[in-house]
């Protein structure tokens, strides 16, 4: 038998992704964040970004995003070779400032949503999401 | 981790909340090595409510030995704290004397020697007079299962959880919740939950595809007991596809969820209850955390992570109860609720001696009845142990090693991979060793045994990977259970570094060489999680290796070396 080695990796102990090491952010999500908000330092608090801690399937990881009063939220993975993720805008009669889809992580890596409020101002949050080839429980 | 007094003095602070522990009792008994079942069970019944926990059994119908772990460390927060806490620093701490039945119960020290003054604990059977006995005091009593019950044993393997559901509904549970079930497939778990004769919870089991919560578990049940409205909230074990074949159970998603987790607590304190009880599987520290971010929930019933706990610990306003694992322990809980809120509570860890306690001879003969089909199977004997045969413990136990040495072995192998779980029974020296016992240790719905080649570098990141799971410093990263068991290479471990950093000094046992990150190496293991992992049965490959060997003697194992702990 020979395997590849994704296939030793799933093997090993395996899970459903591939990567193992964190993936650092880099400069190109501090890039793609300046472009979005104009160079402007975001704030926190007023956004909520729900993330499963432990991603079950890095090929496919549910994320929602909600911003009460947001004009626009973009969505950045730190560690995607292209960080850019989404970006959702809000009209004027949206009833609900909330977004959710899934994406695809190259590893563990922190997730970041950018909010643009009414006022043209930034608030933003960040949580790390870990690609795991898992481990056995108790 | 508080003290005894100074979680007396918390609660007083607290002003609503008063509690006794009954450990100081039945430490004085101990010390008089007289143990009765009146003793064991003795319990000034307290308040209006009465909750009975038992939580990961997997499938030990029958009294067995269970060494509790010698190494169990903590991280962060958690650094020193219970859970992790062993041995004579456990028995300090509690104040429990050298060489008593708590002792033998709770710690691992002198295991064989006490085993062989107190004998084996736990049986369903011994378990179900507990149940009575409470229930005779309170027969309103709920009885709460914390999951990891249809998993674990050679019945349990070949009846597919049948003989552990049999049993368990005769005992009459109020709830349960999940982890190892759902490795019986999810068309089998959804076949034994439609038939159960209680509630099965897990508020955080979705459905994978619309990421919306299942309709095959319910979040919640209410009850009505003492002339209160209790609501148990299920959570089952968060990162089942994970630490677990996901392909077996693709329709369900998991995690911990903890925001839904406080909207399920807001919902039914509206609805009118005067207590939220959660029946969690997420492990302790996981708990923990969830309870210091969850308001509202009085009492949390823990499990996943195996801890025997004398007494609560409280976060917040929230008790935390562990209750042990293999049917060794039950925890009744009795609960002062009035007015809305707990007022008070009143604790016992009672331990489940199969000597003293008398078995329920209805559930015994359910038991038996269960495994008579298979008694020839489950009795034969294929070898004899000198060494004392456990499991428990972050690094190597002895199982693990006779486990590693079979792969290397029957597999021609250079390195072996093992599965760092927390069930598995222990032996004493002495003990034959049946087709039972290495089931007990073995049996799952995923065994093969597999046999590949892995670079020195990918060896090393297997190591980084399982050590994050498990020494991560945020408790919601860890997945709990204990670090893979590595045979033929020995390595060192910081656990205090990040990912990446904490494995070095990996060495090749058997020429001493330092493994070499560019060279290839044969690796056989088993328990992978992947889809159509081919190999031998890890059962009938251990089988084989006790055969040959006739007599197994398993030297300590120091290969291992742990810093920063």
């Amino acid at each position: 038998m020979t395997f590849s080695r994704r296939q030793t990796l799933l093997l090993a102990l395996g899970a459903s992704a591939a990567a193992v090491l964190p993936f650092r952010a880099s400069a190109a999500v501090e890039d793609a964040i300046a472009e979005f908000t104009g160079g402007a330092t975001p704030g926190e608090g007023g956004i909520t970004l729900t993330a499963p801690e432990i991603a079950e399937n890095g090929n496919t990881v549910p994320i929602e995003v909600s911003a009460p009063g947001a004009a626009a939220i973009a969505l950045f993975a730190a560690g995607n070779p292209t960080p850019g993720v989404a970006t959702f805008n809000f009209g004027p009669l949206a009833g609900a400032h909330m977004a959710s889809t899934r994406i695809r992580l190259a590893g563990t890596q922190d997730i970041v949503a950018v909010a643009r409020m009414a006022d043209g101002s930034f608030v933003q949050a960040r949580q790390e999401v870990k690609v795991t080839i898992g481990g056995c429980g108790g | 981790m508080i003290s005894r007094r100074d979680f007396l003095q918390a609660s007083m602070a607290a002003s609503a909340i008063v509690g006794a522990s009954g450990f100081g009792q039945w430490g004085r008994l101990a010390a008089q090595q007289a143990l009765t079942q009146d003793d064991l069970l003795n319990f000034d019944t307290f308040g209006n409510v009465s909750l009975i926990h038992i939580t990961d059994i997997h499938a030990q119908l029958k009294p067995i030995w269970f060494r509790e772990p010698e190494v169990n460390l903590g991280v962060g927060d958690n650094n020193g704290a219970v859970p992790h806490v062993t041995g004579a620093d456990f028995r300090r701490l509690y104040g429990i004397e050298d060489g008593s039945p708590s002792h033998y119960a709770l710690t691992y020290n002198d295991f064989s020697a006490l085993a062989r003054t107190y004998g084996k604990m736990g049986g369903m059977d011994r378990v179900a007079t507990i149940v009575n006995a409470i229930r005779a005091d309170r027969p309103d009593a709920l009885l709460l299962d914390g999951g990891d019950t249809w998993h674990g044993s050679y019945t349990c393997h070949h009846t597919e959880g049948q003989d552990v559901v049999n049993v368990m509904n005769a005992l009459k549970p109020d709830a349960m919740t999940f982890h190892w079930e759902f490795t019986l497939g999810q068309d089998r778990v959804r076949e034994l939950v439609g038939d159960l004769p209680f509630a099965a919870l897990g508020q955080n089991i979705f459905d994978a595809e619309w990421d919306e919560p299942s309709e095959d578990f319910a979040p919640y049940t209410f009850f009505d007991r003492g002339g209160a409205r209790i609501a148990v909230i299920g959570q089952a074990f968060p990162y089942m596809p994970i630490a677990n074949p996901g392909w077996m159970f693709p329709d369900y998603s998991f995690g911990v969820r903890d925001g839904r987790m406080q909207e399920m607590v807001d919902e039914v304190r509206a609805q009118g209850a005067d207590l939220v009880v959660c029946l969690s599987h997420n492990g302790f520290d996981v708990d923990k955390q969830m309870a210091s971010r969850v308001t509202g929930i009085d009492v949390i019933l823990t499990g996943h992570t195996h801890d025997a706990l004398p007494e609560p610990v409280l976060v917040g306003e929230t008790i935390l109860i562990a209750s042990g694992s293999n049917g060794k322990f039950v925890s009744r809980v009795d609960l002062d609720v009035r007015d809305g809120r707990m007022m008070g509570f009143r604790h016992k860890l009672i331990p489940v001696f199969s000597d003293v306690i008398a078995p329920d001879p209805e559930i015994a003969a359910l038991i038996d009845e269960q495994r008579a089909p298979f008694q020839a199977e489950l009795e034969e004997v294929l070898g004899t142990t000198d060494s004392l045969l456990y499991r428990r413990g972050n690094f190597n136990g002895s199982w693990d090693d006779l486990i590693c040495d079979a792969l290397i072995t029957q597999r021609e192998a250079d390195i072996a991979m093992s599965p760092g779980v927390r069930w598995g029974p222990s032996l004493l020296p002495g003990d034959p060793i049946t087709r039972e016992d290495v089931w007990n240790v073995t049996s799952m719905s995923y065994g093969q045994a597999y046999r590949t080649e892995m670079t020195g570098e990918f060896i090393k990141v297997v190591l980084e990977d399982v050590g994050d799971n498990l020494f991560n410093p945020d408790p919601y990263y860890q997945q709990g259970g204990d670090m893979v068991r590595i045979g033929g290479m020995g390595y060192r471990i910081d656990i205090s570094k990040p990912q990446g950093e904490r494995i070095s000094d990996m060495t090749l046992l058997s020429t001493g060489a330092p493994i070499d990150p560019t060279r290839t190496y044969v690796v056989a293991g088993w328990a992978s999680v992947n889809q159509g992992t081919e190999g031998p049965m890890i059962w009938d490959v251990v089988e084989d290796h006790i055969r040959q060997l006739g007599t197994v003697v398993v030297d300590p194992n120091t290969s291992v070396e742990v810093v920063g702990a």
